[in-house]
């Protein structure tokens, strides 16, 4: 029931005079990418049940940046900041929410020293304060019984030192959370940061998504969670290449709950 | 005749000490070919993380058993360094104990600095077991090809035989001063020796004469071995027992995911943006001295000086690369390679500039690509893996994304997939070829 989403966009708001509570920074594979936009579409179900007040630039976003920063082109990426922080900042943007721990990463840090000020959120954060604040009720039980790993996103953990806020809402679907060997600060990278997402493999024995599925397999679990598009992608190709992907699925944190609450 | 060893002793100290401070000044000169870069900010918690990750070792426990044993070699150091300084007061007057006067007190040092010798000698057995007879990865990876191998062994063997001279100088001593009949001087009964007790049945048959030279011996190689290991330092992966207390000190307080802006290119980039100016307008008098010299880094001297201090610190143990998502599956790439070749290179520069009166001669090499390979850097998932095991604040990372940043934006050698990403970001504003109109279209597919 996709058309059912609502989806306002900043300039829907401004002609009505109003701003949004929370800018949804839908960010690039979020937009493109066919098995991110599940996500960002779960998240979106997250954001109108709760009946959170949120806009997206849609046409008027453009990419952070971050990858082109992270492959070495401060060039790009400055003039692709330059650019979205002169839009934030004409709409008197305060606070964005994303569910890319890349773009939350790249928004949050990098942005400020270029003029770009913003209280920058991560979906999984957003999510457990509707949790927590009561506006978000989680009751279903579809994943009871059911084993989750969750892998941490380097952006997300290591880089931010975000390692509850997605723990606490996977703990919401009664699931059992079961941690990996390398979890938390030790966590494996699932092999996409860095620029490598868009580029093959140097010459190595063995790629590091497999690696980190093996981490996963471990773990015996019905579902891996993620928390990043790029980290979703990885796993999911990981888990075919360990041909498990009849038993296993890879969902990200939103989507867990938006099919919890069959939303 | 009577002040010889006084004199010897000091002259031993002089040039010890001497040629040691001679290297720090040529360490500091070459840290400081390194780019300025402000760190002057925060104070206080600067000092904190020294505090909590050098002296107090938090990061070095995460790994326990490893980490266990060091800090007990490290607290043994810094705690048997007080008898360092007894013995060079001893050395320069020509007294015997002098600290002895302190009584239980002394007794107490003693006791403990033989039980710590002991530990020392314990955890350093075990360290050299993990080394080179269990044989842990990290201790084998490429990079550590004979010198750092055996840079690592050679400290290990300095410790136990300073340990052991300490150990049997104080079995000697105790030997005298249990001798029935031995001359009334300098081996006064003083200390408390519950490891090196057990070592006296050694010195059963000896007469007093032999006795005190095996503890003249013992005192003069133990402090001859320490000046000498002072020395090693400076050509050692050792040097950490120094440096890792700026390091952390100046380890970057930012969080890991936060890469720093080139302010050169912020410039370059509004002024692109800014409608007015005028494109074709010759640059005003004198402003070409503006433009910086390159973007990026491709050797040593376009580095920070924060980063050098950090090659200089690294102490080889190799917690990043075995922690390193890349090097894990067998690509080039190595964190601790990259601190490696940073100081090899930083020591090929200074000798450049001693061997030619104080300025460097370009010596057709650097480290990208004489040292360090594309294909490293180009491995690097900027995961943060290896910035946050390391136990002394290093950051590899910061030195890939500044070679990075000189192939793509000097020399435009990116592998051509991310060429084709980046042309996307600039025509399209998305690293894939769809058009930013349709960034909404998802809303109703």
């Amino acid at each position: 029931m996709s058309n059912e989403l609502k989806v306002p966009t900043m300039a829907d708001f401004i002609s009505e005079g109003k701003q949004p509570e929370v800018l949804f920074w839908v960010g690039s594979a979020g937009s493109f990418d066919d098995r991110a936009k599940k996500i960002t579409k779960a998240f979106v179900k997250i954001l109108n049940k709760a009946n959170v007040d949120f806009a997206v630039l849609g046409t008027e976003e453009s990419c952070t940046g971050d990858v082109a920063k992270r492959a070495g082109n401060e060039f790009l990426f400055q003039m692709q900041a330059l650019m979205n922080i002169e839009v934030l900042n004409a709409y008197e943007i305060k606070k964005i929410v994303t569910c890319d721990p890349h773009s939350y990463n790249c928004l949050k840090n990098e942005y400020p020293g270029l003029g770009g000020n913003y209280e920058v959120i991560h979906h999984t954060q957003f999510i457990q304060e509707l949790i927590t604040s009561g506006r978000l009720k989680v009751k279903g039980s579809l994943y009871k019984g059911k084993r989750i790993t969750f892998h941490d996103p380097c952006y997300l953990g290591r880089a931010n030192n975000e390692y509850n806020a997605p723990r606490e809402v996977l703990n919401n679907t009664k699931a059992t959370i079961v941690e990996m060997k390398l979890h938390k600060h030790n966590a494996l990278c699932c092999g996409a940061g860095g620029a490598q997402m868009f580029k093959e493999p140097e010459k190595g024995d063995k790629d590091i998504n497999v690696l980190r599925t093996e981490g996963a397999l471990e773990t015996s679990p019905n579902i891996i969670a993620t928390a990043c598009p790029y980290c979703n992608t990885m796993m999911t190709d990981g888990v075919k290449a360990k041909e498990k992907e009849l038993e296993i699925s890879v969902l990200d944190i939103a989507e867990l709950i938006a099919n919890s609450e069959e939303l | 005749m009577q002040y010889l060893p006084n004199i010897l002793f000091a002259i031993t100290l002089v040039l010890g000490i001497g040629y040691f401070t001679k290297n720090v000044k040529k360490l500091i000169r070459n840290i400081k070919l390194g780019k300025d870069i402000d760190v002057s900010d925060n104070k206080p918690e600067r000092f904190k993380n020294m505090m909590r990750i050098a002296f107090g070792q938090s990061k070095m426990v995460r790994r326990p058993i490893a980490g266990i044993l060091h800090v007990i070699v490290y607290v043994g150091f810094i705690i048997i360094n007080i008898e360092v300084l007894e013995i060079i007061i001893d050395g320069l007057l020509g007294t015997h104990r002098v600290f002895a006067f302190m009584g239980g007190f002394y007794d107490f040092l003693i006791g403990s600095f033989e039980i710590l010798a002991l530990l020392v000698i314990v955890s350093v057995v075990v360290f050299w077991i993990r080394r080179n007879v269990i044989k842990i990865n990290r201790f084998w990876n490429k990079e550590m090809t004979s010198w750092p191998k055996n840079d690592a062994n050679y400290i290990l063997y300095f410790e136990v035989v300073l340990m052991c001279l300490f150990l049997i100088m104080n079995a000697a001593d105790l030997t005298i001063q249990m001798m029935p009949g031995a001359p009334d001087n300098d081996y006064a009964n003083a200390g408390c020796y519950p490891v090196s007790q057990f070592l006296t049945p050694l010195f059963d048959s000896f007469n007093y004469s032999s006795a005190v030279i095996v503890e003249r011996a013992a005192w003069w190689l133990h402090i001859l071995g320490i000046l000498t290991f002072l020395n090693y330092l400076y050509f050692s992966k050792h040097l950490h027992i120094l440096l890792a207390f700026p390091n952390t000190y100046y380890g970057s307080l930012k969080p890991k995911g936060q890469f720093n802006n080139l302010e050169s290119v912020t410039k370059e980039v509004r002024l692109m943006m800014d409608p007015n100016v005028d494109p074709f307008a010759a640059p005003p008098e004198g402003a070409d001295g503006e433009m910086p010299s390159k973007f990026g880094a491709s050797d040593v001297q376009d580095l920070s000086w924060v980063q050098l201090l950090g090659a200089y610190t690294c102490t080889e143990c190799g917690r990043c690369t075995s922690s390193c998502p890349a090097n894990l599956t067998g690509k080039k790439l190595s964190p601790r390679k990259i601190m490696m070749d940073t100081r090899d290179r930083l020591e090929e520069v200074g000798k450049n500039i001693d061997a030619n009166k104080g300025e460097f001669k370009d010596d057709g090499k650097q480290l990208l690509g004489d040292y360090i390979k594309h294909e490293e850097l180009w491995a690097c998932t900027t995961c943060n893996a290896c910035v946050e095991e390391c136990p002394v604040s290093i950051d590899p990372l910061s030195i890939i994304l500044e070679m990075r940043r000189y192939l793509v934006m000097e020399q435009s050698a990116a592998p051509a997939e991310l060429n084709n990403m980046m042309t996307n970001i600039e025509n399209n504003g998305a690293p894939w070829p769809y058009n930013q109109m349709d960034r909404l279209n998802w809303k109703n597919e």
